[in-house]
């Protein structure tokens, strides 16, 4: 069986510092965005750019504690599991993230959809 | 460290609410043991009713069963009654002989229903109303017997007989005076009701006195002080409750009618707390469940050591759980000397409101038929809204006021349950009264969260307050009695825009940290609020935090559903040039933009741009001199004019000046919500002045000013503010109109929201009445645009925020198969 997989399992995509505290940036591909996400204590997370519920840009969302607030109809989301805030129900496909220094590797092959 | 021992006596609805609170709060700060007399979990006492009725089952009203303490940590003691309490050892003793120790205890055991002293009251067949012990007698006597006496007119005795008598029994209401409800209903309504209850075959006997109970071993006849006697093969007592302080009582803990506490639900013996319908508070007791769940959230906010809650007293409302019969009554609804009463009645529509009123302030109200007005007017009395601008029409109901949206036919109970409520979200009645007894929800907040009902536009709150009232029960009480901006706090925007005026907080991080946010840097809906006002309290001092902004003023345009942005350039006054829309071909052809469309607001909007090229196009857009138009913000949004006197034949003044010098010296300037004024030249109006937040109508001897106008959710009218001679009084009119808004106004609330809660009088006091007022808001407001007035898309064109519009990184993919 063959399989498309990326060449690089980690990719630089900037640091820190490139991302302002609880905002977000995006790393855009030819297979759709990824959001990647700062918080106030500099925690570090990617998710698909898309909102569960309408595919609303995350990424462009208010970020507050562990969680985005979509920007087109106010889901939250939890940054660390993609799941969206209870009652509301759905998951955006996470992306592992690993921090040397400053510098933010990203992981193009999402931890929960089979690649 | 070791987690204290919270110890909470009584299984029912404020003991259980108030350890839900708590463990939303902090799961780690105690372990935690409920000692309650049923054998049951937590069930939801008022709803009782419709179980005697056979509309609902036991397992329907069931609110925390017996998996729910298991899932949460929480010990309980079910069957087991506590006879003492041990405040040296600190322990509670219950009847079985076993003690329990405690760090924390919350006593909360609710009230018993008052037996009348007569003889014969604990015969067989004599119950009350009260818990699932009862009802069974109840339906068990139902199934077999036939005579039912009721004893008691009030609340709990109505929906009793209601229920017997939908169990096929035949019922006799004794009332010890002569009108049914006396403590909530006046006379008429209460004769309303009960020859609307007769209609269902209740029989009444009213200024009866009970004297005796009669049978020999079960209950056969009542017998009455005239020396009547009626059958009676099974007898309610439902003449009222009273708190239950023995065990209090016992333990010498301060007792008056009730378990006496403070405003944070603590007793005299302080790490003691009580809350729900033993406690008596300012001197009040309560038998409702709103007031119970205020004191719940209180009560945990205390025990998890959070911030300042205090609770102050709840002003409640009543509604009888009886299907088909709509009743309400809140406050002093019988008067004095010194208050009028509004009456509005027709009898063969069955429809009666009384509203008493006090220097144009509601003081209570009584209404019968139709109550879809009742939560409308309780928020006025609770807010002591001056109701003297629309005084002449308050009995006709809110729709009257403006709400195109719901006429006054929409009796949510007589609703079929396709009926669509939420036209934003497509939520209709039946989907949200299944939400609501399925989920067990029992405020505004959870409804929206589960069924997205509300949450949008909001113009249906008012029906999904009605349907919540009508679906969980009568004692539902709409509002809280203070309003907290969001879940993070328990202050309202009042509070907050105070403490940040008096304390002088300069940042978001000091608002939270001196009022104890519950969240570690907000949410969505407070941060940006919490923005809104340091920047309007403080202009100078450049305090905008980015990141607590919505995309659309971080990226000065609007995002769209697909993730596209449309901008809108400000075209002052409505006018525009052929420079300017040659510019705005070029762009559109340039960068191919799908939809060019020509806004309410005499402007030319741009959709579908890709969020990269923003400041690209906005550089092209500003070398025609075309700048933002704001039409993303909570800001000044547009100046719509008509051609005036300079071309029409009608024009009384020149508008379209007036209308792009406002547009000049309001610009730029951030308000709690969109503004929008309108300048028109003559009464005929043709700029649609009188539905702008901000309206001018010119006529020959001067200029009319309009305010709190609104074309959209809820279409309104402007109300006619004062006429002035020459344009600079409109400029500063304007000026302290717009800052009034400004400065006292909740984030999110549009004028004519604003206008109706403060009132036009009081808009009139500050700006029309007194001069030196006005002057003094203009000038702050001028002041404050001296900070404002820069082209966002100036600075970004030039290269600001790029981070903002930017990707992080571009990937482009170098695939390669490989072989697994």
């Amino acid at each position: 069986m063959s399989v498309a997989k990326s060449q690089d399992q980690w990719v630089v995509v900037g640091t820190i510092s490139d991302i302002p505290k609880l905002g977000a940036r995006v790393v855009r591909l030819e297979a759709g965005d990824i959001a990647v996400f700062r918080t106030a204590d500099d925690k570090i997370f990617a998710l698909r750019d898309q909102c569960p519920h309408k595919g609303g840009p995350l990424s462009q969302g208010i970020v507050h504690g562990d969680r985005v607030a979509c920007p087109l109809h106010d889901w939250k989301i939890s940054l660390n599991s993609g799941i969206a805030v209870a009652p509301d129900e759905g998951c955006a496909a996470r992306f592992p993230i690993r921090l040397e220094g400053e510098t933010i590797y990203l992981s193009l092959q999402s931890s929960d959809v089979a690649a | 460290m070791a987690k204290e021992r919270l110890v909470v006596i009584g299984n029912g609805m404020a003991g259980i609410r108030t350890v839900e609170e708590l463990l939303k709060l902090t799961t780690d700060a105690y372990d935690i043991t409920v000692i309650g007399e049923e054998p049951y979990g937590n069930y939801n006492r008022i709803m009782l009713s419709p179980v005697l009725a056979g509309e609902k089952t036991i397992d329907q009203i069931m609110l925390n069963d017996e998996q729910w303490y298991i899932d949460n940590n929480v010990r309980l003691m079910k069957g087991q009654r506590a006879i003492e309490i041990d405040r040296v050892k600190r322990c509670v003793v219950t009847q079985d002989g076993s003690v329990t120790a405690y760090d924390r205890l919350l006593i909360a055991t609710g009230s018993s229903p008052f037996i009348i002293p007569v003889s014969g009251n604990d015969l067989e067949g004599v119950v009350s109303f009260r818990d699932i012990k009862d009802v069974d007698a109840m339906l068990k006597a139902a199934a077999d017997r036939q005579h039912a006496v009721v004893i008691g007119g009030g609340l709990l005795g109505l929906e009793a007989a209601n229920g017997l008598i939908q169990q096929g029994m035949s019922v006799t209401v004794v009332h010890i005076t002569d009108s049914l409800m006396e403590r909530q209903l006046d006379e008429p309504a209460a004769a309303m009701l009960r020859k609307s209850l007769e209609g269902r075959g209740l029989n009444f006997l009213m200024g009866a006195q009970t004297e005796a109970i009669i049978g020999k071993n079960r209950v056969e006849r009542v017998r009455f002080k005239d020396g009547t006697e009626i059958y009676a093969d099974l007898v309610v007592m439902a003449v009222g409750i009273r708190p239950n302080i023995e065990l209090a009582k016992l333990a010498k803990i301060h007792c008056g009618r009730g378990i006496v506490v403070n405003d944070t639900m603590q007793t005299f013996d302080p790490v003691i707390y009580a809350v729900g319908e033993c406690v008596e508070h300012r001197g009040l007791t309560y038998g409702l469940v709103a007031p119970l769940f205020e004191m719940a959230k209180v009560c945990a906010n205390h025990l998890a050591k959070y911030g300042i809650g205090r609770y102050e007293g709840s002003m409640t409302s009543t509604k009888l759980k009886v299907t088909g019969i709509d009743l309400f009554s809140a406050g002093d609804f019988s008067g004095n000397d010194n208050t009028d009463e509004l009456v509005f009645q027709d009898a063969s529509r069955g429809v009666y409101r009384k509203l008493v009123v006090q220097d144009n302030r509601i003081k209570g109200a009584v209404m019968y038929g139709d109550t879809i007005d009742g939560t409308w007017y309780f928020d006025l009395m609770r807010d002591e809204t001056d109701i003297s601008d629309f005084r002449n029409n308050i009995l006709f109901g809110q729709a009257h006021l403006g709400d195109s949206g719901h006429g006054n036919d929409n009796r949510v109970a007589s609703m079929s349950a396709s009926a669509e409520i939420c036209g934003c979200n497509g939520v209709c009645k039946g989907d949200i009264v299944k939400a609501i007894t399925e989920k067990k929800l029992f405020t505004l907040d959870d409804v929206r969260a589960h069924t997205k009902a509300s949450s949008s536009c909001g113009s249906c709150t008012g029906l999904v307050e009605a349907l919540l009232a009508h679906t969980v029960g009568g004692e539902y009480s709409a509002a809280p009695s203070k309003k907290p901006i969001c879940q993070c706090t328990d202050h309202s925007h009042d509070d907050i825009r105070s403490a940040i005026k008096e304390q002088g907080l300069k940042s978001i991080r000091a608002i939270m940290d001196s009022l104890g946010w519950k969240s570690s840097d907000g949410c969505s809906k407070c941060r940006p609020a919490l923005n809104y006002y340091l920047i309007c309290q403080w202009p100078a001092e450049g305090l905008d935090d980015y990141q607590s902004r919505f995309i659309n003023e971080r990226a000065h345009a609007n995002i769209q559903k697909d993730g596209t942005y449309s901008v809108i350039p400000r075209m002052w006054g409505g006018g525009t040039s052929p420079r300017e829309l040659r510019a705005i071909a070029e762009v559109a052809e340039k960068y191919q933009i799908k939809t060019v469309h020509v806004t309410g607001g005499q402007r030319i909007a741009l959709y579908g741009l890709k969020k990269e090229e923003l400041p690209k196009i906005w550089g092209e857009l500003n070398q025609a001199g075309l700048v933002s138009g704001h039409a993303y913000g909570k800001a000044l949004r547009t100046v719509k004019t008509c051609v005036g006197r300079e071309w029409c034949r009608f024009g009384t003044q020149d508008s379209t000046h007036l209308g792009i010098e406002l547009e000049k010296m309001s610009w730029g300037s951030w308000t709690p919500h969109k503004f929008k004024m309108a300048a028109s030249g003559c009464p005929r109006n043709c700029a649609e002045a009188t539905i702008k937040d901000f309206g001018v109508v010119c006529v020959d001897s001067g200029y009319e000013l309009h305010v709190g106008g609104n074309g959209g959710i809820k279409v309104r009218a402007t109300d006619y503010l004062c006429t002035v001679k020459t344009e600079a009084e409109v400029l500063e009119y304007t000026a302290a109109y717009m800052q009034i808004y400004r400065e006292e106004a909740h984030y999110l609330e549009r004028t004519a929201p604003w206008i109706e809660r403060v009132g036009l009088t009081y808009v009139k006091e500050k700006i029309v009445e007194d001069e030196a007022n006005r002057k003094s808001l203009a000038a702050r407001f001028i002041e404050s645009q001296k900070y404002m007035q820069d082209d966002p898309w100036e600075e970004r064109a030039k290269g600001g925020d790029k981070h903002e519009f930017e990707p992080m990184k571009t990937i482009t993919p170098h695939k390669e198969t490989v072989e697994v």
